[in-house]
This record gives C-alpha cells, structure tokens and sequence, in this order.
C-alpha cells in the first residue's frame, strides 16, 4: 500500500474556476505524474477556502501551508521544490492566512481555537464525495434525531438553541418549525430558500459549493420535526457550480438510503429535489418563492396566511435559509447547550459574513454573533486597502443599512443592531474607503431596487422609479433644494404602503445615509 | 435537439415551466424564447399562450428577443459599482458599438446588466454565457472579447 506523504487541497468554487483551477489541478496532477510522485502526493478538491480575489489557491498538507495565485506554469516549480525538496516557494505563498476558525467575540484567553459551525467543513472536505462528510460526523444529527429524539424534541432542541433565520429576518427557527407541526395535514413541505440575491452576498452560494450534504442533512431534521417528506431547493439560476454539486450531493445520498423510503430503518422517508430559479431578487421572499415554485410569475402573497400553515400548493411549508439549515445538524448533533455557548444571549450562536469592497483580504468569515465591526474589518479582513482611511460599510445588502465610523464599535447581532435603526441583514459586509462616493452608492442601490421591482403593487412600482429619478438628479449635479426631503418622503410612503419588503427596504439605505453622511449628501444639492 | 425532446425530459406539470423555458431558450440559435417556443411549451402544459409569455416576461434570464451568440452580462450592484462597473459599462459600450440591451452587428454580443452575481469578491463582475469573469479592466474585457471573436 502507497503511503501519501503530501495531501494538495485545491479549492474549487466559482471564484477560482473563474481564475483556472481546473486548468491548475490539470498541471499539476500531471506534474505530480512525470516526477514520479503520484503514489505519494495526492491532489484534491474541496470547496471555498475562505478567500476571494487572489486567484487559484491551494492549501499542502500536513505542512498546511497556503499558496495563492497560482497559474499552471507554476505547477513545475511547485512540485519540484516543495513536494520534491521541500522547499516552499516563497513567491506564491500567501501572507495573510485564512480564517478556519470561529472568530469570537472577545479575546477569550482560550489557546486553543474553536472550530467553525457552519463552515466547518468548508474547503476541507470533498464536497463532492459523501464519505467525506460522514467521516466528519456527518449524518449522525439525523441519526441521533431518530434514536434519542422525538420529533418534538428536535423542536424543542431548535427553540433551546434560540437559532434565528439567517436569511435576513430573524425569526426564531424553532418557533417557525413549531408552527408548521402543529398545522392540519398530512403533507408538508421543506423550502431552502438559496435564492440569494442581496447585493454583496455569496455565503450560501460558498456553503451549498463547499459543504452540500450539511444543507440535505438539515432539510432531513426539518422535515423529521414537522412531518414533512419532500423538500425542495429553490436556487438561482446563476449558480450553476451550486447547482451541479447539489444535485450529486442528492444522487449519492439516495444510493446509501440516506435519502428514500424508511431511512435507516426509521420509518421516516424523505427526498430532496432541486429548482432552479431565472432571476427574480423578489423570489428571495419566502411567498414570492413559493408561486415561483408552482410555476407562476414571483409576485408576493398576500400575509397572512403564512406558509407555515398555507405554502406550496396550499400545504404548510417551512422556508429556511441554506445557512440556517447548515446550523441544524450542529445543533442536533451537539445539543442547544453547546449552541448557545457562542454569540450573545438574544442572538445565539455564528454569522456567516461575505466582506468585500476596499479591504486588504475580501472573503468569507464565520464570526460569532456580537463580534464587532472594527475587530471584523481590521482582524478579519487585514483592514483597509492600500493604507486608506475607513468612511463607512454598507451592512446587509442593499435593502441594509449605511453605517458611519461611529458605528465600528457596535456589536454586531440582529438584536443589538435594530437599536441603532441598523441590520445584519444577510451578513454582506460592503466596506468603503475614504474615497468612495456615497451619492453614487446610494444611485446604485435605488437603481438595484428599481430593477428588481416585481411591478405587483404601486407604491413599489411608481416608488422605486421615483426614487431613481430623483437620485440621479442630485449625482449629476442638478439637484434642488428639497429633493433630498422628496427622496426621504417617498421611501417613507413605501414603507408604509408596499405590499413586501422590496418596497419597504429603500427607506433603511437612504435614512442611513443621511444619518452619518448628510453633509456631504446635502453639499450636492446646488440649490 | 428539436423541441419535442425537450419538453419529453419533463412531466407536463406547470411546476416545470421554469425549467422547459431554461432549456428551449439555450436551445434557440438566437437564444431566446421564440413565439413558437412559447407556443409548444403553452401546449404542452396546457394553458394559454398568453399565460407562458407573462412567465417568461418576469425573469430577467428569459429574453422575448433575439440574442447574439455571446450574452454578456455585467453586474450593475453596489458592490461591483464600488469598484469601478460604471466605467466598465461605458467601456463595452464603446468597443461593442452597443447600448444596454443591444446586440453588435455581426450577431456575436448581446450587452445586458444583471443585478449582483454573487461574485463580489472579485468586483467587477460579469457573465459570458455561463462563465463568470471578475477583476474586470478595460485590457483584460478586450482579451475576453478577442478571444471569443477568434471562436467562430
């Protein structure tokens, strides 16, 4: 038997298919294979290492050192000095390591680091091999869900944990389970909303490429604790790698009967299956998902009745997030106890943020809740680009909110947050340098939301092309006196009036811009 | 593949309407949603023509004209907007002779914007077909152009 002295992990999600992975992997297996060293070096794909923007990035094992930017000319030089010789080749390593660790929310003395939860297996496993999951623990949630806990105890378990929807709007998972067990009928259903569209988020897009199986596994607890028997996952269009490697996840599950009739033997039977979406930001809400689903054009419906008692096909429906479908098996598995160890009282538990913009190391952190802005930016994300000064982030999409330097030092959860008229959000961290234009920031995000309008009630429709015309007034300098107040009016009126929260949402970006950056809003209005 | 073997992959369930339009529209040499496909796909899930094209008017990945045979879509959200899409934008428009929505005189581009594609580590963004291109510049977008040009 051949001893492999050297694993070669090569991260392999849609950023750095973009920058030629497959042709990276290609040089260097058959490098590997002319240098004789195939018996002892194997060469393997896992999903997103963490880090965005620097090119083809690979990890060697046990050194656990990481290279990055990486092209196949440097496959040779790769294989001869450092799997051949041993000596790393300095050029190509990386400075800043990524973070495969939980970040915690204060300095706890502790030497040991934690392990992530949700993205524990993230660029560590092959995602497209389902041992590799089961040999991380993998399917033992759900195994013990059937022998320890009945399905009210797995509610019970999910409303302990205190785990809130990580999709934007934080409704107690437990709680939303709770109520769709509880309402008649003999068929349910399991939604994973993985539309997401919110500009500045790629979490769920890096967790169902790097860890699918995690996302199949929570559907299956769901459904457990609520007597649901099929799922579906609405993905966008757009994620294609998501999509094929979600659709494998599915087909390997069924060949071990982890997924079908009478799983393990429980009585219990369950399938997942796949849909893909064609590009509607409206169908991330959960109603306008579900007409999506049927067959309809996305509009929103009418609430009430919720899903949880009135969904798909008029069955009582739980819609989860992918990344708080990825917390479940944690949570089952290690019990709520050990969830609520992480984060704050009101907010248990991780976040999962994408930090992006003009940062030194954009990419993907998990940080437990409560983790401040400033230890985010600057401990996270190697601080500002190029030295700059921080002006401000644009936190949660753009139906979040502007936040001033004054704000780097809030906590950040989804309780904590709303004292400050802010939001988490979907964990899109935008992060701004002293150079940025926040008018033309703020042009974006009206023309984003006019774009995505659904057209279904008018305050939105009207509203959001309103919106437009007056902010793209202002950035070209022809701004009067009062439209700023018009821009504020307006949003307010669709606050109040819009049928969902596309309408709703506009009013948080633009009173939060103003809130921390009025003067230099203002100083465009010539008069 | 001639349309009735598209529509034969799935169950005439209008649940499958989304999927019947992803696959006619790839397969139109023009990529888009034709008014024969919209008709066939109608028939086969029995409900009016009117109904189907009102779908298909909904998302923006479904084009109700033609389309050339490289379909550039350049992310116009704020992150990518942070880091310089605007320019961008005006750049393609000058090297590709088109507006927004437009398609070059050969057939070979259509220009579109999409909203965020998820790929905002790498900002700006865009898709060519289904492949995603990031750390846009002006000298690496006539690279992309040039080298699809040469694939005739």
């Amino acid at each position: 038997m051949n001893l492999v002295r050297n694993h070669l992990l090569i991260s392999i999600d849609a950023g750095t298919i973009m920058a030629g992975a497959r042709a990276v992997e290609k040089a260097l297996v058959e490098e590997i294979d002319r240098q004789g060293l195939s018996g002892e070096i194997a060469v393997l794909e896992t999903g997103s290492i963490g880090v965005t923007g620097q090119g083809v990035v690979i990890v060697v094992y046990p050194e656990g050192l990481y290279y990055a930017n990486v092209t196949p000319q440097d496959a040779h030089e790769l294989v001869e000095e450092h799997l051949l010789k041993g000596r790393p080749v300095k050029r190509l390593m990386m400075t800043e390591m990524p973070k495969q660790h939980v970040i915690r929310k204060e300095r706890t003395g502790l030497l040991k680091e934690q392990p992530r939860i949700v993205l524990r297996n993230s660029g560590i496993i092959d995602p497209e091999n389902i041992d590799e999951y089961i040999a991380e623990s993998g399917y033992e949630a759900i195994e013990r869900a059937f022998t320890k806990l009945s399905p009210a105890g797995v509610i019970q378990e999910m409303k302990d944990s205190g785990l809130m929807g990580r999709g934007g709007a934080a409704f107690t998972t437990g709680m939303k389970w709770d109520f769709a067990s509880k309402a008649p009928g003999d068929v349910k259903y399991i939604i994973c909303n993985a539309d997401e569209g919110e500009p500045g988020t790629f979490k769920d897009r890096l967790i169902l490429e790097g860890d699918p199986h995690k996302l199949i596994e929570g559907m299956m607890i769901a459904g457990y604790a609520v007597g649901a028997t099929k799922g579906f996952v609405y993905i966008r269009g757009e994620y294609a790698l998501s999509i094929e490697r979600l659709e494998k996840a599915i087909a390997q599950a069924r060949q071990y009967g982890i997924l079908g009739d009478n799983i393990l033997e429980s009585g219990f039977s369950f399938d997942v299956e796949v849909m893909k979406g064609a590009g509607a930001y409206v169908c991330g809400e959960e109603t306008a998902l579900i007409e999506s689903l049927e067959g309809k054009r996305g509009h929103p419906r009418n609430k009430p009745p919720y899903p949880v008692t009135e969904g798909l096909w008029g069955k009582p429906t739980v819609v989860n997030n992918v990344e708080t479908l990825a917390n479940v098996p944690e949570i089952i598995r290690n019990g709520a106890a050990w969830y609520r160890g992480y984060g704050t009282d009101k907010c248990p538990g991780t976040k999962v943020y994408t930090i992006i913009g003009n940062v030194a190391t954009p990419g993907l952190i998990e940080a437990e809740m409560g983790t401040t802005l400033r230890d985010i930016i600057y401990e996270y994300a190697g601080g500002i680009k190029d030295g700059k000064k921080f002006k401000g982030a644009l936190v949660g999409g753009a139906a979040g909110a502007f936040m001033g330097p004054e704000m780097l030092d809030a906590q950040m959860d989804f309780v904590n947050l709303r004292e400050y008229a802010a939001v988490l959000g979907s964990g899109a961290i935008l992060v701004m340098d002293d150079s940025a234009d926040i008018v033309g920031m703020l042009k974006s995000v009206l023309h984003f939301f006019k774009h995505e309008s659904c057209g279904h009630c008018v305050p939105c429709r009207l509203g959001t092309s309103q919106l437009v015309k007056i902010i793209d007034k202002i950035a070209d300098g022809k701004g009067k006196n009062g439209d700023i107040e018009k821009l504020v009016k307006v949003s307010e009126v669709m606050r109040d009036t819009s049928f969902c929260p596309l309408g709703q949402s506009p009013i948080l970006p633009i009173s939060s811009s103003l809130k921390f950056f009025k003067d230099e809003i203002f100083g465009r209005v010539t008069g | 593949m001639d349309r009735e073997s598209i529509l034969k992959k799935y169950e005439a369930n209008l649940s499958n309407i989304l999927y019947i339009m992803h696959d006619l529209q790839d397969n139109n040499p023009e990529r888009y949603l034709s008014k024969e496909d919209i008709k066939v796909c109608a028939d086969y899930l029995n409900v009016p023509y009117s109904y189907v094209h009102s779908v298909a008017s909904f998302y923006t990945m479904y084009s109700l004209k033609p389309r050339g045979k490289n379909i550039i879509r350049l992310c116009e959200s704020p992150p990518c907007h942070l880091m310089g899409a605007q320019s961008l934008l005006d750049y393609l428009k000058g090297a590709l002779k088109v507006d927004v929505g437009g398609t070059t005189k050969d057939g070979m581009f259509t220009l579109e914007l999409t909203s965020c594609l998820g790929a905002c580590g790498v900002a700006p963004a865009m898709m060519l077909n289904e492949e995603m291109f990031g750390n846009l510049t002006p000298e690496k977008v006539d690279a992309i152009l040039g080298e699809r040009r040469k694939q005739i």
